[in-house]
């Protein structure tokens, strides 16, 4: 065996001393700024809850149970506003991810190659929109035109169906949940789709040549090699887009309509807990209005890390089901 | 008849051979740069057919084209003619089904689907033929032994295919090809990524493997080229320079670009 280099030239020892405490200033440096979001998260989680003990304590639990908001008569509850962020949020998924997937499978997959750059960059573009302006443009276009076109046929068409039924029920207004789901997925697409777009190009092409070789369609291809290789970051980039819908504030308070009654109709105006706060701060004269804005907020902080935690579990599980298969 | 039948059916004698592919005047073009120029080429049916030559020479290309799997890109162009039983496969109207269940492919490095044994061999059946569940059962225990990786694998078939060895992992590529009944076998470098171990078990299948099917190797390593083929063509720059017996070609090649490549005077 032989034993560890002895330094030989001078200085040497010096130098790794040197390189020692640098490396180690580094690592403090990295660790800092990790710690640095940690300490954003909880003090904001904790700012909100302690503005908002007023609200939790002179409501309790009925807070998140009762539709009745009385600003006047400084009686609040978030029912309405949780459940608008959730139906609104939910929609926009329901309409964005496959809309995402066609986008961002039609650019890795099928697409020409001098047709990918342009929609590319159309994409991209379409995510740097402010989002007041997508707001103003649902107000003033999509909801005319959903109210003189859409509407009527969904509550006649859909408003019929049994069950289901309840939730397409309601005068032709454009304003409404519909409308709001509409405006964030068109929001939520881009991101979305350049997520799924990066992680489809992660695919190894002898993967893919693999399958083509057996005979596989575009779709089989997709499908059973593309999806399954990708799913974790697929439903990662999903939920980054759920992310952003639930607390995006500008455009659904524009096209939401703001009312605090409940309604299972999406054609209903609802209100959802960031246009609450959007629209209510400045009038809120009394401390006790205030205090259910911020508890609002805090609210909104356990909705989405309520969200994100499902999905986590559920990337857990799929992990477990494909060990064992 | 049934699968196992076939397996105890004493094998075909391979003395007559008559040609599977043939190719005539083939020329490929990628965006316009000439990469294959005139190639004519005979493969030979239920024999091994090497195809050597430097980096760039166009050899895998060639072997691309015989399952057309070069046309998933855009902008790639084959001209002229390749006959599989005397059907030109170049014609779009040639059923690309049919060609892919006919023509087998395995790749430089194995590439086992993201799931497990079982779904890896079944995955390619299931696009062609429906079978029932103990049909199906069959058909991936016989492309498992034909692949010589039943053994190994006969005991966690449920269990993911990544978690195989390099070697294993490639026989399961192997399997998965011939699990559709091909009746040709491209293999394209398929020992490139694998230890020498590894590499004798797949030389050794191959052996065993061309009673079966008409196999056409494309492989970088020539004493690979001379220990399982029977005929070797040499390609170099885009052109076929010659194409005969191994033996031959290995021996006293008519041209000397063959000579000085096989000597290792380039390369």
């Amino acid at each position: 065996m032989t034993l560890p280099a002895q330094p030989t030239k001078p200085g040497e020892h010096r130098r790794i001393a040197r390189d020692a405490r640098n490396d180690l200033l580094f690592r403090g440096a990295l660790l800092t700024c990790a710690l640095l979001v940690l300490a954003a998260l909880l003090g904001t989680a904790g700012s909100t809850l302690w503005g908002g003990r007023l609200a939790f304590e002179t409501f309790g639990w009925k807070f998140l149970i009762s539709d009745h908001w009385d600003a006047v008569n400084g009686q609040f509850g978030a029912l309405v506003p949780i459940w608008g962020t959730l139906m609104t949020s939910l929609l926009a998924m329901l309409l964005a991810v496959p809309i995402s997937f066609g986008i961002a499978l039609f650019l890795t997959e099928v697409a020409p190659i001098w047709l990918r750059t342009p929609i590319a960059a159309a994409v991209e573009l379409l995510a740097g929109i402010p989002s007041i302006i997508y707001g103003m443009w649902g107000l003033f276009v999509l909801a005319p035109f959903l109210a003189d076109h859409v509407d009527p046929w969904v509550n006649d068409k859909l408003g019929a169906l049994p069950g289901v039924g309840r939730l397409f029920r309601g005068p032709p207004l454009g304003i409404g949940m519909l409308t709001a789901g509409l405006v964030l997925a068109i929001m939520v697409i881009p991101f979305i789709s350049s997520v799924m777009r990066e992680v489809f190009h992660t695919v190894p092409t002898r993967l893919k040549e693999s399958a083509y070789a057996l005979g596989s369609t575009t779709w089989e291809v997709v499908w059973n090699i593309v999806l399954p290789y990708t799913r974790s970051a697929v439903i990662g980039g999903i939920f980054l887009g759920l992310g952003r819908a639930l607390g995006e504030t500008m455009a659904v308070t524009f096209v939401l309509g703001n009312a605090h009654q409940f309604s299972e109709s999406l054609l209903m105006p609802s209100s959802s807990i960031a246009s609450v706060i959007a629209n209510e701060f400045t009038e809120a004269s009394s401390d006790l209005h205030r205090s259910t804005l911020i508890a609002l907020g805090f609210l909104l902080f356990v909705v989405t890390f309520i969200v994100l935690a499902i999905a986590k579990l559920l990337l857990l599980r799929l992990a477990r089901k494909e060990g064992n298969a | 008849m049934t699968d196992a039948a076939v397996l105890s059916q004493p094998l075909a004698p391979a003395t007559v051979s008559a040609t599977k592919i043939v190719a005539r005047g083939l020329d490929f073009f990628y965006q316009g740069y000439h990469a294959l120029k005139n190639v004519n080429m005979d493969v030979p049916e239920r024999r091994v057919t090497a195809i050597i030559g430097p980096s760039g020479c166009g050899k895998s290309t060639l072997l691309r084209i015989f399952n057309r799997i070069y046309a998933i890109y855009p902008k790639l162009e084959a001209r002229g003619e390749v006959l599989l039983d005397g059907e030109n496969i170049l014609d779009a109207r040639y059923p690309l089904n049919r060609l892919r269940s006919k023509v087998g492919m395995v790749f430089q490095k194995p590439v086992p689907f993201p799931m497990s044994i079982f779904e890896n061999i079944a995955y390619g059946i299931r696009h062609h033929e429906r079978l029932s569940k103990s049909e199906m059962d069959m058909r991936v225990e016989l492309a498992l032994r034909q692949a010589a990786l039943w053994d190994e694998a006969k005991d966690k078939l449920k269990q993911s295919a990544l978690g195989l060895s390099g070697g294993q992992q490639q026989r399961l590529c192997i399997a998965r090809a011939i699990a559709l009944k091909p009746e040709v076998l491209l293999l394209d470098e398929p020992t490139s990524s694998l230890d020498p171990i590894a590499t004798g078990r797949i030389e050794q299948l191959i052996e065993e493997l061309k009673r079966d099917f008409t196999i056409v190797i494309v492989t970088h390593n020539m004493q690979q080229a001379a220990r399982v083929s029977d005929k070797t063509a040499f390609m170099y720059m885009g052109e076929l320079i010659e194409f005969g017996d191994t033996e031959k070609i290995f021996t006293k090649p008519d041209k000397k670009q063959t000579e000085d490549y096989i000597t290792g005077r380039f390369g």
